[in-house]
């Protein structure tokens, strides 16, 4: 199903004010699309990914829609929320390494989670066996604790069992940051042949490691700030990147496998404005090279070439 | 799991050798030479206690002998079972006197820390689920922890005990009755009990309440948590998993909290006349019987080391853990 | 290395005064450290200048026999017919040094055992180790008992340096591994690259970092202590000379004050004891939240 998310706001709350960590996120993930969410830390990604699932007590829905397959998720509403989650939409969550209850059986775990959410377990139980030899487990994984696994295996463990029920929508946040490199390529490979075997629908991608975007994603969103910078299909983001914040992370990523955190150190001057009191317009503006008298407006997140939107008055 | 319970065996083995040492060290060492004073402080009437009470110093710290004998015979007599002869209760030996206190002391001690643990661990957790219950009984429950053991008991007994006479508040049984297996004879150490009791479990109970609180708050956050409630897990069960999880900590709690509580029965028996190991340490001191109190020191040494090891193997088989890294597992 | 450790290692050393001012912030609004803050420091006023406002000695005989409260008697007199608020501040004085003194040993030896254990590691570390878990497991009060039983003259500094001797180790099993894992971040890796000596990392490096700990450590420290030198007091091993809560108790209940119903006796010293250690137990939760943001009430 597609995924439109249009404008969307989540403040969070803290005692010296509202961070507006996301203020102003746009994107559209076809059907079957792996779309690639990228930017820096403290950028909005993640929190547009806990946003899409759950929200925890100290975010604030302010504005802003989420559609999956044209109807609006209540993202607000966490009773209404329950619903989708998990089996509409699901999350590989930053963590997956301590994500399983480190004193239960995996499989006793997995049964108590299926039945707590109305499926029965005996009815699922060889398709996640089937799931679990295709990301190369054996059942036996099912009987042992989450500690005598390798962080690979876990990460494997989780990735089966957030798309057991074959959501339509699955969050990947960070999934692979974690692992080694040759973990990292099995666990995206995994990702997309399972999307590709339609158990799971769409996908962001969210990571901060551009070359396993370029590899893997359909699509790429840039987020700066909260916004979405820029969005566009993946190789022409890679060809053609009208956004000078995307232009910089592009020219400050020398080879494959560097990160954009590191990229940002040498490439592009300037830190991300705080968030608790952003500037108005443009927030790109005060690192940007190009910014002229009109970036004191915030520039409107528009289309200038099929599928490729940019926020940028100087984009053409 | 031999491995891990073999470390925890020398531990206590150690420890016990060190109690030892200490407890034969702290009379030959404090300053004022004590062996002396003791036999000039003794207010022993009866000869034949006095000339008892001086064979044994003179066989335990005789000038004569060397050091590293008197210690090997110090040892030599404890592992006989002899830790010499009760001056208040002349000749009766200590480990008889001892051996006589101690089911009273265990009585009020077992089902203190068992149920304390038990209805603490609850509450903390019931109280973790309500901001108003938090803000209320969790400084409640501190101030609870916050009170002496002896004073609790006092208020206790003299609140329910004197004033309102709900509960008889001293010993262990009416003077009237001797111990049998009698209805009339049970209920009434039933009644003397509920007190020394009652105090012993509610200060307990508060620190229980706190701890488990505040582990479950912790486990809450845990990520397991976070994924589960991600994906869609209904609070009964995140709040199961963060329950028995928090339990763990909280039996390692116990074994550490032992000497605390136990110390606090030895002040609570002394408030209710309560005759286990508490009083006969009272009993001890007022008589200048220093056989007596360090038979009592030894005895409660060894309880609490044999219960150390009793939660230990709990441990192990409550925690898959602890288990499976002592299979030698992955 | 990610942007995320980046901040993170960057939050360490940079705008370490924001985050002082942050936690001053944060504690000024925090009710349950105002709240706990408020009792001790009226308590210690009290300890402090109380005895010279009541004036006389605690133990002198002032007035008539089991008086219950009045104007001349604020908590009336004991069977002796003294003062019990005389006795009373002056015992929360005695139970301010215990706790401080007795609090402050058991803190540095706690301190200097886990900081030398976590931060050397090896066998001195298993030796550590392995004494502090020894201490743990026996029961502090029973070994003190034994000890202040063959004190011919107790005072007060050595009740507090047996209470300190025995009560260390828990203190010392959570400092070290804090320090532990504190000794493989890099600041300190770094430290030790650029030679300087291995006590000054740790006073200038590593204890900064965990000062919150420190804290809390004292705090639950100076607790134990004063409830550990009432039990004494009360079972007739407090000081020889002079007045404290605990041994008001004993006096209280050996003398039947229970069933003379003198209760002004016994309530006072139990009430002190129970709020100075309670305000404390109380303020520490809300350093806790101070320290920890993600307790911090929003």
């Amino acid at each position: 199903m597609t995924v439109e998310v249009s404008e969307l706001r989540v403040h969070y709350r803290t005692l010296r004010g509202s961070v507006q960590a996301l203020d102003g996120a746009s994107l559209e993930v076809g059907d079957g699309e792996v779309m690639g969410v990228v930017g820096e830390s403290g950028c909005g990604k993640s929190t547009l990914g806990k946003s899409l699932i759950r929200m925890d007590g100290r975010m604030r829905h302010v504005g802003g829609s989420v559609r999956l397959g044209g109807e609006e998720l209540p993202i607000a509403d966490d009773r209404a929320m329950q619903r989708f989650r998990y089996h509409e939409v699901s999350l590989i969550p930053q963590y997956a390494m301590s994500a399983m209850n480190p004193t239960r059986r995996i499989g006793r775990m997995i049964r108590e989670l299926l039945e707590s959410r109305g499926v029965r377990y005996a009815e699922v139980r060889r398709e996640l066996e089937r799931r679990l030899e295709l990301v190369g487990l054996g059942a036996d994984v099912l009987k042992r604790f989450p500690i005598e696994l390798s962080g690979g295996m876990k990460q494997r463990v989780v990735l089966v069992l957030s798309t057991l029920r074959d959501p339509s929508l699955l969050i990947a946040d960070e999934a692979t940051s974690a692992l080694d490199v040759a973990n990292q390529r099995a666990v995206a490979e995994a990702l997309v042949q399972f999307r590709d075997r339609g158990f799971i629908g769409s996908m962001l991608f969210i990571t901060h490691d551009l070359a396993l975007v370029a590899q893997l994603a359909d699509t790429v969103t840039v987020m700066y700030a909260g916004r979405s910078a820029e969005s566009a299909p993946t190789s022409e983001l890679l060809r053609r990147p009208r956004h000078p914040y995307t232009r910089m992370l592009l020219s400050a990523v020398p080879e494959v496998g560097t990160t954009i955190d590191e990229s940002r150190q040498e490439g592009i001057p300037g830190s991300p404005p705080a968030l608790l009191d952003p500037p108005s317009g443009c927030r790109f503006k005060d690192r940007c090279p190009l910014a002229f008298e009109q970036c004191a407006t915030r520039p409107p997140f528009i289309e200038v070439a099929s599928g490729h939107r940019v926020a940028c008055w100087k984009a053409e | 799991m031999g491995r891990y319970l073999g470390r925890k065996a020398v531990l206590y083995a150690l420890t016990f050798f060190v109690a030892v040492t200490v407890n034969w060290m702290i009379p030959r060492f404090m300053p004022g030479d004590p062996v002396q004073s003791m036999l000039g402080r003794a207010s022993v009437s009866d000869p034949q206690a006095r000339a008892a009470m001086e064979d044994h110093y003179a066989r335990l710290f005789g000038l004569d002998v060397p050091l590293w004998k008197q210690y090997l015979g110090f040892w030599g007599s404890l592992f006989q079972g002899d830790l010499g002869t009760s001056v208040w209760l002349f000749p009766t030996p200590v480990t008889e006197v001892l051996l006589d206190a101690v089911p009273y002391s265990l009585v009020l001690l077992l089902p203190a820390i068992l149920l304390s643990w038990v209805a603490g661990n609850r509450f903390g957790a019931f109280a973790a689920r309500s901001r108003w219950l938090d803000n209320t009984a969790l400084p409640l429950s501190y101030l609870l922890t916050a009170t002496p053991y002896m004073w609790l008991g006092v208020l206790l007994a003299w609140g329910l005990g004197v004033v309102a006479g709900w509960f008889p508040a001293t010993g262990a049984y009416s003077f009237a009755l001797t111990p049998a297996f009698t209805w009339a004879f049970l209920s009434d150490a039933f009644a003397h009990w509920v007190l020394p009791f009652l105090s012993l479990f509610l200060v307990a109970f508060g620190g229980w309440a706190i701890g488990m609180r505040n582990l479950i708050i912790y486990e809450l956050e845990a990520d397991y948590s976070a994924y589960l409630r991600a994906l869609g897990a209904p609070r009964r069960l995140v709040r199961r998993y963060a329950f028995r999880n928090a339990m763990l900590p909280q039996i390692t709690g116990l074994a550490l909290q032992l000497g605390t509580i136990v110390a606090g029965s030895l002040l609570t028996e002394v408030v209710f006349a309560y005759p286990g190991l508490g009083s006969l340490i009272l009993e001890a001191l007022n008589n200048r019987d220093f056989f007596l109190l360090q038979g009592a020191f030894l005895f409660i040494v060894i309880g609490v080391l044999i219960a150390n090891l009793v939660v230990d193997v709990l441990y192990v088989v409550v925690d898959p853990r602890t288990r499976i890294q002592m299979q030698g597992g992955a | 290395m990610s942007l995320d450790t980046a901040a993170a290692s960057g939050e360490g050393q940079g705008p370490s005064g924001r985050r002082g001012r942050d936690d001053l912030r944060f504690a000024l609004r925090n009710p349950k450290l105002l709240a706990g803050g408020t009792v001790l420091a009226v308590l210690l006023l009290t300890g402090l200048v109380g005895p010279a406002f009541t004036g006389g000695a605690p133990n002198a005989y002032v007035g008539p026999q089991y008086a219950p409260p009045s104007g001349d008697h604020w908590f009336g007199t004991t069977s002796f017919g003294q003062d019990v608020f005389t006795q009373f501040v002056h015992g929360l004085r005695a139970t301010f040094t215990v706790g401080a003194l007795g609090g402050g040993i058991a803190w540095v030896l706690g301190m200097a055992v886990g900081f030398l254990g976590g931060y050397r590691g090896g066998l001195l570390d298993e030796f550590l180790n392995m004494l502090t878990n020894i201490v743990l497991v026996l029961p502090a009060m029973v070994v003190l008992i034994i000890a202040a039983a063959y004190l011919e003259a107790r005072g007060l500094l050595v009740q507090s340096l047996f209470i300190g001797l025995t009560t260390w180790p828990w203190a010392a099993r959570a400092i070290r591994a804090q320090t532990f894992t504190l000794a493989g971040r890099e600041f300190v890796d770094l430290a030790r690259l650029s030679g300087r000596r291995p006590w000054r990392i740790i006073l200038r490096e590593v204890a900064p970092n965990m000062y919150s700990y420190l804290v809390m450590s004292f705090i639950l420290l100076f607790g134990g202590a004063v409830l550990i030198a009432a039990g004494l007091d009360f079972i007739g091993l407090g000081p020889t000379e002079g007045v404290s809560l605990g041994l008001m108790m004993h006096h209280s209940v050996a003398w039947g004050a229970l069933h003379l119903g003198t209760w002004w006796w016994f309530v006072p010293p139990g009430v002190g004891i129970t709020a100075v250690v309670g305000s404390l137990y109380i303020a520490n939760v809300g350093l806790d939240e101070v320290f920890n943001p993600r307790l911090r009430e929003l």
